[in-house]
């Protein structure tokens, strides 16, 4: 059994309209592997982690069933507690989400460490440091007594990434860890996340925006639009023939540095649908430019094939690409 | 010749307080280029290099501590406030977070019609906003947004109406800052594409500040390469993209994520804690150099012009005149 089981999870929030963010998802993490989900802001995939964690916001409700070797985390009494206790690490977007300003880095390191693995705070201590280390930060032991505002941004995920894994989780959920960065911060931590996930034997479930991000880090790619997963694939295979044209469109959308001058970028028209917006067909047909009559009418079911998954009436072909 | 925008020795410093002791940090050092009219010049670095600090000073919107700014062959950094305001009008700038000039509490229309009240107060209301409605709709904002709230439209469409918003008083140059950082990569496409339409419909000048390589040089034929607070290079994106004179230009190169199935990710050089306000000798890249040599920890390289006409502040660019290699795996 997969080391995280998602199946048919649903997230909805309550207010004036309900919403629903997250649409019937199924999704496995394996032991050591690194599951990518690639979508736009709105897609659901934050809130997808959210509520595998318990982290929902109070009027969000989470169904379906999330099996974390082999616990089920979805309606326990406190999940939460439930997550940190059982070794899930998470590392945000915004590195002030994983670290307090008010106190010293090595204090909220070695506290972590209390925490999880009951040894000593002298014991913690070392510990701190040699996270840091490990995740590559220069003069570690300086960075102990320093506050997050003192490091830089890249330092500061840095920071955050060596907090999240201290207690020593088998899976780290990361949600945009680079998007706030510069492109070559992001570089170094993308590297950083592959090593430490080869060097401590860590799964990794890993959102972004940005396929540029998951390209040489995920094993496996799962695309998701408007609340859904819409085409999920072993990563060499997506990226060298995404069957989606919502795929085909976020991988022709990444900048490239080999594009003669003055092409215009590819990109892929409108906005996602609003959410909770009632659309019969297919999501993405309004955007699609392959939809035909069909797609409006009827919603494509997600079928799979061997390690391949897709929900398109019409996929393309990879001949096409 | 003297472009449509030059600047000679531009340095800004900004004083530091609070902590115990009161310290200077040289955003912009002696910085100097020209601008022609209706070029999109690149400039591009990492964080806290000065890239933004740079294109505010070129709009007064920080002091420059040294150096000078001439607007079609005018110095202008002199100019006093009253002086300076005719000029505002043809030099504009885009955010990186449009919400930094739209007004929370304006429609989306009122707020990109807002610069004409005092540019031409004569003007009245119903033709400001026909103005801003035609801006709008050349910028591809949906018509129905137009009358709606910023809090109320995406983070794209907020970047449309920040662009409206700069183009409304028709001015000769805008410098973009980061214009589309905060986007989603689908969306990012769709406001360079659009600049780029603007640029070519309009013929308007434009500083294109970004930290992506691969976004600037879409964009741009000329690119600059900051570094804190230095230009390191400046050379033509056909030349520069095959072969970069500067190693930090091969470092920001090599960062750029390349989409293959078969991709391993390439070996990045560690990284240094280099602190922006310690006094640097030498050349201020040469802790992060893979081709440091003792010379340049002693002696600043200056930017100086090759024998195509490329410029590089490097003291070693002499040995590789055909470009550095990218880092290999």
């Amino acid at each position: 059994m997969a080391l995280l089981e998602i199946r048919d999870l649903t997230v909805d929030f309550d207010g004036p309209r309900r919403i629903r963010a997250v649409d019937h998802v199924d999704l496995s993490v394996e032991r050591e592997s690194c599951v990518a989900i690639v979508g736009e802001s709105g897609s659901g995939k934050s809130q997808l982690l959210l509520a595998c964690t318990g982290l929902l916001a109070a009027n969000g409700r989470a169904s379906g069933s999330v099996r974390f070797d082999g616990l089920e985390l979805l309606g326990a009494d406190d999940p939460a507690a439930r997550i940190r206790g059982s070794g899930i690490g998470f590392v945000f977007q915004d590195a002030s989400g994983s670290l307090t300003p008010h106190r010293r880095i090595g204090d909220q390191l070695a506290e972590a460490a209390v925490a999880a693995r009951g040894i000593t705070r002298q014991a913690a201590l070392a510990e701190a440091e040699r996270m840091l280390e490990r995740v590559r930060l220069p003069q570690a032991h300086r960075h102990l007594a320093e506050y997050p505002h003192e490091l830089s941004g890249g330092m500061r995920q840095r920071a955050a990434i060596a907090a999240a894994l201290i207690s020593e989780p088998m899976l780290l959920f990361a949600d945009e860890p680079t998007t706030a960065l510069d492109v070559t911060v992001q570089a170094e931590i993308i590297t950083l996340l592959v090593d430490l996930c080869h060097e401590l034997g860590m799964a990794m479930l890993i959102v972004t925006h940005d396929f540029g991000v998951v390209s040489g880090l995920a094993d496996r790619i799962a695309v998701m639009y408007a609340g859904r997963i819409v085409e999920s694939a072993p990563a060499a295979r997506l990226l060298a023939g995404p069957g989606h044209p919502y795929s085909a469109g976020l991988l022709a959308a990444v900048p490239r540095l080999d594009d003669p001058p003055g092409t215009e970028l590819r990109t892929i028209r409108g906005t996602p649908p609003r959410p909770g917006a009632n659309l019969p067909g297919c999501r993405f047909e309004p955007r699609c430019e392959y939809a035909r009559a069909h797609c409006r009418g009827e919603d494509p079911p997600f079928l799979t094939t061997g390690d391949d998954g897709i929900a398109c009436h019409y996929p393309l072909k990879q001949d096409a690409q | 010749m003297s472009g449509l925008l030059e600047l000679r020795g531009v340095t800004v410093k900004y004083t530091l307080t609070g902590g115990s002791r009161r310290r200077e940090l040289t955003a912009v050092d002696d910085v100097s280029f020209t601008l022609q009219s209706g070029e999109m010049l690149g400039l591009v670095g990492e964080s806290g290099c000065g890239k933004s600090t740079l294109g505010r000073a070129i709009l007064r919107l920080v002091p420059l501590s040294a150096g000078e700014v001439h607007w079609q062959g005018r110095r202008i950094d002199r100019l006093r406030r009253k002086e300076f305001r005719g000029l505002r009008r043809e030099l504009q700038l885009v955010f990186q977070d449009p919400n930094a000039c739209l007004d929370p509490r304006m429609t989306i229309v009122e707020s990109v019609a807002e610069p004409l009240r005092s540019s031409e107060p004569g003007l009245p209301r119903a033709q400001r906003i026909a103005r801003a409605t035609a801006l709008l709709d050349e910028v591809g904002l949906d018509s129905e947004l137009s009358d709606r709230y910023p809090h109320q439209a995406s983070g794209g469409q907020l970047q449309r109406a920040g662009i409206a918003r700069a183009l409304i008083l028709d001015p000769r140059l805008v410098v973009c800052d980061e214009p589309v950082s905060a986007l989603d990569v689908s969306v990012q496409g769709q406001i360079v594409n659009l600049l780029a339409r603007i640029r070519r419909e309009r013929g308007l000048a434009s500083l294109f500040i970004s930290h992506n390589l691969a976004v600037v040089a879409g964009l741009c034929e000329r690119v600059m390469v900051m570094y804190l607070g230095r230009i390191v290079e400046i050379a033509p994106r056909a030349a520069l993209l095959p072969a970069p004179l500067h190693p930090y230009s091969r470092m920001l190169l090599d960062s750029v994520p390349r989409i293959s199935p078969a991709a391993r990710r390439r070996p990045v050089a560690v990284p240094v804690a280099t602190d922006p306000d310690a006094p640097v000798a030498g050349c201020a890249f040469a802790a992060r150099c893979p081709h440091v040599i003792a010379h340049c920890r002693s002696e600043l390289p200056p930017l100086q012009a090759r024998p195509d006409g490329r410029l590089v502040a490097c003291h070693r660019a002499a040995e590789w005149p055909g470009g550095l290699p990218p880092a290999t795996a």
